[in-house]
């Protein structure tokens, strides 16, 4: 049955919303926001801040949006001199026992407070400079969190998310009145694995990142929509670059896969993306030492060893590689007696208690469920046996691989290890980072993930380098983007038909397959 | 008024009849005097007739909001699909206030019965009596009077308990108390949901005030008709009240008189008048958090709901404070402000922030080094506070302070303008 609808005026916009709606949500939907603090949609309602005041028509009093649900006929007036006033007045106690200290601050560019004191606060203060602000000194709360109190405005979103999402209650409220500050459970440590998300909650500059800390200034970083490589959940996450680097991760909203919310392993899994001692150029073997060439030159090779391929071709990929890279990959081995088979690190499973269906996952790849979904086997151990007796065996960004191929060895990767100084031809190629692509999580959602800094040097996109290579073999067309990548997957693999690159979005969309429990 | 003084022939001593008489604190005492016969008449009843002769009687709440007291009971879910609870709100913090104390001190099985009726009333299993942290002596009577009772089977399936608080004004605003005995932090909750929908434990839930528990035996006794009739003024306040007073006058304490009584014969007569040579200045009628009365409007007000909110005021919970001219107000102010400073739970912006900014201007106003532009700060801040917040803490703290500089806004200017020797140093 569909939700039943009510409908109401935001500041002289109409909107139906289903019934139970809180104000706050409404007025997103009407495009306004309604400036907060406390209330966040993953988490429960504390009412606190008293930031989102709204009058409401024919009610005495003004009422919070963050608890008050929409009602039929509703009259809210977010702009009215009542509502205004009461938030500047809100903002001018906010900023009394606030340091100001903007410049230093980490939060700066990103900060609620500051935006919305921009926006509607007072220019000046009226509270005597003769009367000393608040002072805590910093607490060093768990393995990647600072608290600074002295610029902590009470909104309780840290404490509500350890009590009701992570189900661990390590913080609280200590002291009351103007002496109130966050408190961390003196036995215990702010270590949750997925503590991480309060930094990204508070919405001043009171909890930081350790890993994070004077890094940039907000204002300095390129943002990009991407995917988490941590594990197989594929928790959608903005990667944030400064200068082509990557400097931080955070979660990005996406109800259906990770709410708001993104654990410690995903989030400090990124250092790999800047690595400096990446395979620049194609390398050919020549007089058994490899030798930098161009791509036609390299291309050429490889073209060369699989139409003389023999009976038997193994490919050992990466499932950290994108849906498209597999798929031309094993475009190239058409009509051939091929295997292909991917490894999946595994460990731990920690889940996010109070969110369902949320946890760092066992299988701590991205693109296991996409690799299998391609026609990739988990029978590693057996596809690197045969490997020792085939006639070619590619390897796709596998560094530390133990293969022994008597037969040609195409490498794929983006770093070289000693290993693969052994290959007749090594091809560079981008990392997640560098280009764009799809992973299909374990629940078999296709999610798209963007470019957030250039590759180095000659290095492409996998997925480039192995559709100009079946073109070289006559396999059909190359394809110029990540887009036509996609297109040639709906077309060929049962799973994705029906899905298109737009449609997929930011968001995802899942495989039309059944997901095998 | 009863223990230590005798009662003055102006009161009616309906509640406070047996104050002083140490043989009524026991339950042989208390039965000796007619105790819980109420109750055995009330479990005999249907539930929904209790409610409708309190409702008849015209109670109203006496914890400071004056809410009629049987409708609250009818808020209650009729058909009972969880349990039903009753808090009994024995926190009395509020500044001036000291009549639940001697309730409690002096007839701890009034409250009981009075307990068990309005359990009886709303079918709530369980009833929590939750008292005061700093109530040492009270909270040793109850226990004591609870177990005698317990022992004597007199209160049928309910289970009442005494619950102690930790000492903190908040947990007597009634979703903090509610939190408080659930083992969390005392804050208050945001409404809706109301407790009569989600309370404590998150079930339905009635709280009702000390001295509004108290008088219901007797209305249920001696019926609602005559307690409605026991008012000098308004048909909307009926009963008897006992108002604490404090301060300036001969004989301060717990004075009870009906509805609608002039606060003038209460200082003047029963409370003995202000000390010799001196006269009455200012007075808070209904505990520390309502608006200051100037001495035209003290004289002039009669002691009920509706009265004191004509003379711009509230009845609340009827601790009179009194000043005669020897008050400094700013500084009584100051002392009051800094009380809620130190209480405001610190959840709402402008009761955390603005509760000690208000205490910081007045402190530098008493130190003399006060701007005269602080008081329109005052002003302003206050409307910042009242009416914004989850719960009255921060109202209460801006209403002495608005009625204060309205009122006597030239001692303020004394201090600011150097004309008086300041207090403090800041």
């Amino acid at each position: 049955m569909p939700d039943e609808l009510v409908n109401l005026t935001i500041d002289g916009v109409p909107v139906g919303v289903p019934k139970g709606t809180l104000v706050i949500e409404a007025a997103k939907q009407a495009g306004v926001l309604v400036p907060h603090y406390c209330y966040h949609p993953g988490l429960p309602v504390a009412g606190l801040c008293r930031m989102c005041l709204v009058e409401i028509e024919q009610q005495p009093k003004l009422a919070i949006a963050c608890a008050t649900q929409a009602a039929e006929g509703m009259v809210v007036k977010t702009q009215s001199a009542a509502a205004k006033s009461a938030r500047t007045g809100v903002l001018e106690f906010l900023l009394i026992n606030h340091p100001l200290d903007c410049p230093i601050c980490d939060q700066a560019g990103e900060c609620e407070l500051q935006d919305f004191t921009f926006q509607e606060g007072r220019a000046g203060t009226r509270y005597s400079p003769d009367y000393p602000k608040r002072f805590n000194p910093v607490e060093d709360f768990g393995p990647d969190v600072l608290y600074v109190p002295n610029r902590c405005i009470l909104c309780t979103r840290c404490v509500r998310f350890m009590e009701d999402v992570a189900r661990e209650p390590v913080l609280n409220v200590s002291e009351r009145g103007d002496r109130a500050y966050i408190g961390v459970h003196p036995e215990a440590r702010l270590d949750h694995p997925w503590a991480g998300n309060v930094v990204d909650l508070c919405p001043v500059g009171s909890l930081l990142s350790k890993d994070f800390l004077h890094k940039a200034r907000a204002w300095e970083l390129d943002k990009s929509a991407s995917v988490c490589t941590g594990c197989s959940q594929g928790c959608n996450i903005t990667l944030d670059t400064r200068e082509n680097v990557v400097v931080r991760v955070r979660p990005r909203p996406n109800l259906d896969v990770n709410r708001y919310f993104m654990c410690d392993h995903g989030r400090m899994n990124y250092r790999w993306m800047n690595r400096g001692d990446r395979i620049e150029a194609p390398l050919v073997k020549r007089g058994g030492e490899l030798h930098a060439t161009d791509w036609e030159d390299a291309f050429e090779r490889v073209t060369t060893v699989l139409r003389g391929a023999g009976p038997r071709v193994v490919a050992l990929v990466s499932p950290r590689a994108s849906t498209e890279a597999l798929f031309f990959a094993r475009e190239l081995f058409r009509g051939l007696d091929w295997t292909g088979a991917f490894q999946a690190v595994m460990g731990e499973e920690v889940p996010l208690a109070g969110v369902p269906d949320l946890a760092l996952r066992a299988e701590r790849v991205p693109n296991g469920r996409g690799a299998e979904l391609l026609g990739y086997g988990r029978e590693y151990a057996a596809a690197l046996a045969a490997a020792e007796s085939a006639a070619v065996v590619l390897v796709l960004d596998e560094p530390d691989i133990p293969v022994r191929a008597a037969g040609a060895l195409i490498y794929v990767g983006t770093v070289l290890p000693e290993r693969a100084r052994e290959a007749d031809v090594v091809l560079p190629i981008a990392n997640v980072a560098e280009e764009e692509g799809t992973f299909v999580n374990r629940d078999g959602r296709v999610q798209r993930y963007a470019q957030a800094k250039p590759a180095p040097g000659m290095a492409r996109p996998a997925w480039w380098v192995f559709s100009e290579l079946g073109a070289a073999l006559g396999h059909g067309g190359s394809v110029g983007s990540a887009a036509e990548a996609f297109e040639r997957v709906a077309r060929a693999i049962e799973g994705f038909r029906g899905l298109s690159y737009e449609q997929l979005g930011f968001a995802g969309k899942p495989v039309a397959v059944a997901v095998p429990a | 008024m009863g223990y230590p003084h005798k009662s003055h022939p102006k009161e009616t001593v309906v509640l406070s009849k047996h104050f002083g008489e140490v043989d009524a604190r026991g339950y042989k005492g208390w039965v000796k005097r007619g105790g819980y016969a109420a109750l055995a008449r009330a479990l005999e009843m249907e539930p929904a007739r209790i409610v409708d002769i309190v409702k008849e009687s015209g109670l109203r709440g006496r914890g400071g909001a004056g809410f009629p007291t049987g409708l609250k009971w009818s808020f209650m879910p009729k058909e009972k699909k969880k349990p039903h609870y009753l808090c009994v709100n024995a926190d009395e913090s509020e500044p001036g206030t000291f009549k639940d104390r001697e309730i409690m001190r002096w007839t701890p099985h009034a409250l009981l019965e009075g307990t068990a009726i309005a359990a009886r009333a709303i079918q709530a299993e369980v009833a929590y009596i939750y008292i005061r942290g700093e109530f040492t002596e009270p909270l040793a009577i109850m226990e004591k009077a609870l177990a005698e009772a317990r022992a004597a089977g007199v209160f049928g399936d309910i289970k009442i308990h005494v619950h102690r608080g930790a000492g903190a004004y908040i947990c007597g605003e009634e979703t903090a108390l509610m939190n408080s005995i659930e083992g969390k932090r005392g804050n208050p909750r945001i409404k809706p949901p109301f407790p009569a929908a989600a309370g404590v434990f998150g079930m339905p839930t009635t709280i009702n005030n000390v001295e509004t528990l108290a008088a219901v035996p007797h209305i249920l006794t001696k019926g609602a008709a005559w307690y409605k009739k026991l008012s000098l003024s308004s048909p909307k306040s009926s009963g008897t009240k006992l108002f604490s007073v404090c301060g300036h006058v001969q004989q301060p304490g717990n004075y009870e008189v009906t509805m609608g009584f002039p606060l003038k014969d209460l200082l003047y007569e029963l409370c003995g008048g202000m000390r010799p040579g001196a006269t009455l200045k200012a007075c808070i009628p209904g505990g520390s958090s309502v608006p200051i009365l100037d001495r035209e409007e003290t004289e002039s007000c009669l002691l009920d709901y509706e009265g004191v909110v004509e003379r711009g005021s509230m009845l609340g919970s009827g601790g009179v404070i009194v000043f005669d001219d020897s008050a400094d107000m700013v500084y009584q102010i100051m002392r009051l402000a800094r009380f809620y400073a130190h209480e405001s739970c610190a959840q709402c912006t402008q009761c955390r922030e603005g509760t000690a900014w208000t205490t910081k201007i007045l402190e530098r106003i008493l130190a003399g080094r006060g701007k005269m532009a602080d008081l329109d700060l005052l002003l302003d801040l206050s409307e910042n506070m009242t009416g914004k917040t989850i719960c009255v803490l921060s109202d209460s703290c801006a209403a002495p302070v608005v009625s204060g500089i309205k009122k006597f806004r030239n001692e303020f200017e004394d201090y600011i303008a150097g004309r008086r020797k300041p207090v403090m140093v800041a």
